[in-house]
């Protein structure tokens, strides 16, 4: 391992190697850093990936488009939804079909309480990473909320597999509308709580503020998406930019910041969170009557060619590529995750920083491991 | 039936444990034994393995509403030898599996091991067309509770959680728990 280190990075009598993982709690899953530590500061960091490499990708190739959806939900569990999504919406694209509006709204408002869901569980796990246990609590009470109401209308808590290329598996419950009302009542009165708990405390500001930049021009020049991007001012929002379902129809504001540290990418979600819900409070009421699914034959083929469809998860844009040869499997299916292009700034913001504050920028990046490797 | 007369493979469910343990046995050695067993059953420290989703359902365990701290499973550690008992959360593949062999190994006597989710236990959704994902943990090490479910809800888990407290308590201390298993 030192071998292949010093063939990449020049190591010195000063500096030494420490591996940061596999198994880690800060690296929120099966991460492994090769960190290069002259004395405390981080020189070089290398991230090395693929311990929980499953070969989704292959596995596509042997799988109709129907069973696929169920595989996109095992590489980012945290937005399972927009997983789903975005290869329904490549398929649909590739068939041309127009799905009815009732699927568009329901689609998007599962989208942003995936979203917010997910932020919540990204807002525990960076103040436990920071040290304060109680944001563990107060975050994952708030999910359980949200988890219901997946529960009630799609069945799985995590997973939720209900979108299906040409709509939704099933309509969804009665009680799902003043369900997401009574959530948006309560979680607007609990997210001022989030702020007096972390967003003050001068520890988390401390540890953040001025904490691994991230500059405008590397932003764009490797591909970062997301939240991560925006706080550092690349204006990369595919609901805004590109809108699919019925993001055309609602009015938000896309979060931009220009400092680019850890603080700013924190900020940058917790304001996303805030638009998540003034988006379902325009969506919740508007639900159009009519099919839950287009007409779909039981085995689709889609025509030959090359098909690229992107969505904006809660880690960035997911672009999925299809190609294929008329058969009802994909030639070859490709996945672009957000994390796995944000992880290749992790080197250049880590550097020159203390290893402590490496767990604080890496836990500001909110990766989800399976993403990266697939 | 003497408890020797069984091969190690056949103790697996509970009941027959059960069965076998309120068969009696000398007074002093069934006191140390319930002693300590119950110590042992009552702070099962888990360690933070979770590679993928279902190590989300086991955070959601941990959380308010579901609260594994009831049962004194709460101190998740995240170094393994402080640790007695492994979940095996997420896909093992053969990239990690010699990984999580050496967390096992770096364990200490008595220990655990709880395989959730449809991954953990046969590869899952995994199975059929993957070339990389090792079908079942079991290949590495030796598993206590499976849990089915892709992912598990945490009732699933809480449920699991109180087998692997029955089978604690049928534990003695004369014989040791088989904790080797040979490597693929």
């Amino acid at each position: 391992m030192t071998e292949e280190i010093s063939s990449v990075v020049e190591v010195d009598d000063q500096e030494y190697i420490i591996n940061f993982g596999p198994q880690h709690p800060s690296t929120h899953g099966v991460l492994r850093f090769v960190v290069n530590l002259r004395g405390e500061v981080v020189k070089n960091l290398q991230p090395h990936i693929g311990y929980i490499h499953r070969g989704i990708e292959k596995m596509c190739e042997k799988l109709t488009y129907q069973q696929i959806i169920h595989l996109t939900d095992r590489m980012d569990y945290l937005s399972a939804h927009m997983n789903n999504e975005a290869v329904c919406l490549c398929v649909e694209k590739a068939l041309d079909i127009e799905v009815p509006e009732r699927v568009k709204y329901v689609r998007t408002i599962l989208d942003e309480l995936n979203r917010i869901a997910s932020h919540q569980l990204w807002w525990c796990s960076f103040g436990m990473d920071m040290g304060g246990q109680t944001c563990y609590f107060y975050g994952l009470r708030d999910r359980e909320k949200i988890l219901d109401i997946f529960e009630e209308t799609c069945g799985g808590r995590l997973l939720l597999s209900y979108n299906t290329p040409g709509g939704l598996m099933w309509d969804i419950h009665p009680n799902f509308q003043q369900r997401i009302k009574d959530f948006i009542k309560y979680f607007r009165k609990k997210l001022p709580e989030y702020d007096k708990i972390l967003t003050g405390n001068v520890i988390l500001q401390e540890r953040t503020k001025g904490i691994g930049h991230l500059s405008l021009e590397d932003a764009i020049s490797y591909g970062v998406t997301g939240p991560t991007a925006r706080a550092s001012g690349f204006s990369c929002d595919v609901r805004k930019n590109y809108p699919y379902s019925a993001y055309d129809k609602v009015d938000f504001k896309e979060i931009l910041y220009t400092e680019g540290d850890t603080f700013h990418r924190y900020l940058a979600r917790m304001e996303e969170m805030r638009e998540s819900m003034k988006i379902l409070e325009q969506l919740v009421d508007n639900i159009p009557a009519g099919d839950f699914t287009a007409k779909m034959k039981p085995v689709v083929k889609l025509p030959e060619g090359e098909y690229f469809q992107r969505v904006e998860t809660s880690r960035g844009e997911l672009g999925v590529y299809i190609i294929s040869k008329g058969d009802k499997f994909p030639y070859r299916i490709k996945f672009r995750s957000p994390n796995f292009c944000n992880l290749a700034t992790m080197n250049l913001m880590a550097s020159g920083f203390k290893i402590a504050d490496l767990i604080a920028i890496s836990g500001s990046m909110d990766l989800v491991i399976p993403d990266i490797d697939r | 039936m003497g408890i020797r007369a069984f091969k190690n493979d056949e103790f697996k469910d509970n009941d027959t444990l059960e069965q076998f343990k309120h068969k009696g046995g000398n007074i002093i050695l069934t006191t140390v034994d319930g002693l300590i067993n119950w110590g042992r059953k009552n702070s099962l420290w888990p360690l933070t393995f979770a590679t993928s989703c279902c190590g989300i359902e086991m955070m959601a365990f941990g959380g308010s509403r579901h609260d594994m701290a009831r049962f004194g499973f709460e101190v998740y550690r995240a170094s393994p030898r402080q640790a007695d008992l492994i979940i095996v959360a997420g896909t093992i593949n053969t990239k990690m599996a010699p990984v999580l062999k050496r967390l096992y190994d770096q364990m200490a006597d008595p220990k655990y091991v709880i395989a959730m989710g449809a991954c953990a236990i046969s590869g899952g959704p995994f199975f059929l067309n993957s070339y990389c994902v090792v079908r079942g943990v079991e290949h590495v090490i030796p598993v206590d509770v499976y849990i089915p479910g892709c992912p598990p809800r945490p009732e699933a888990l809480m449920y699991g959680m109180m087998q692997l407290q029955r089978k604690i308590e049928t534990e003695t201390v004369l014989h040791k728990k088989d904790t080797v298993k040979e490597y693929l």
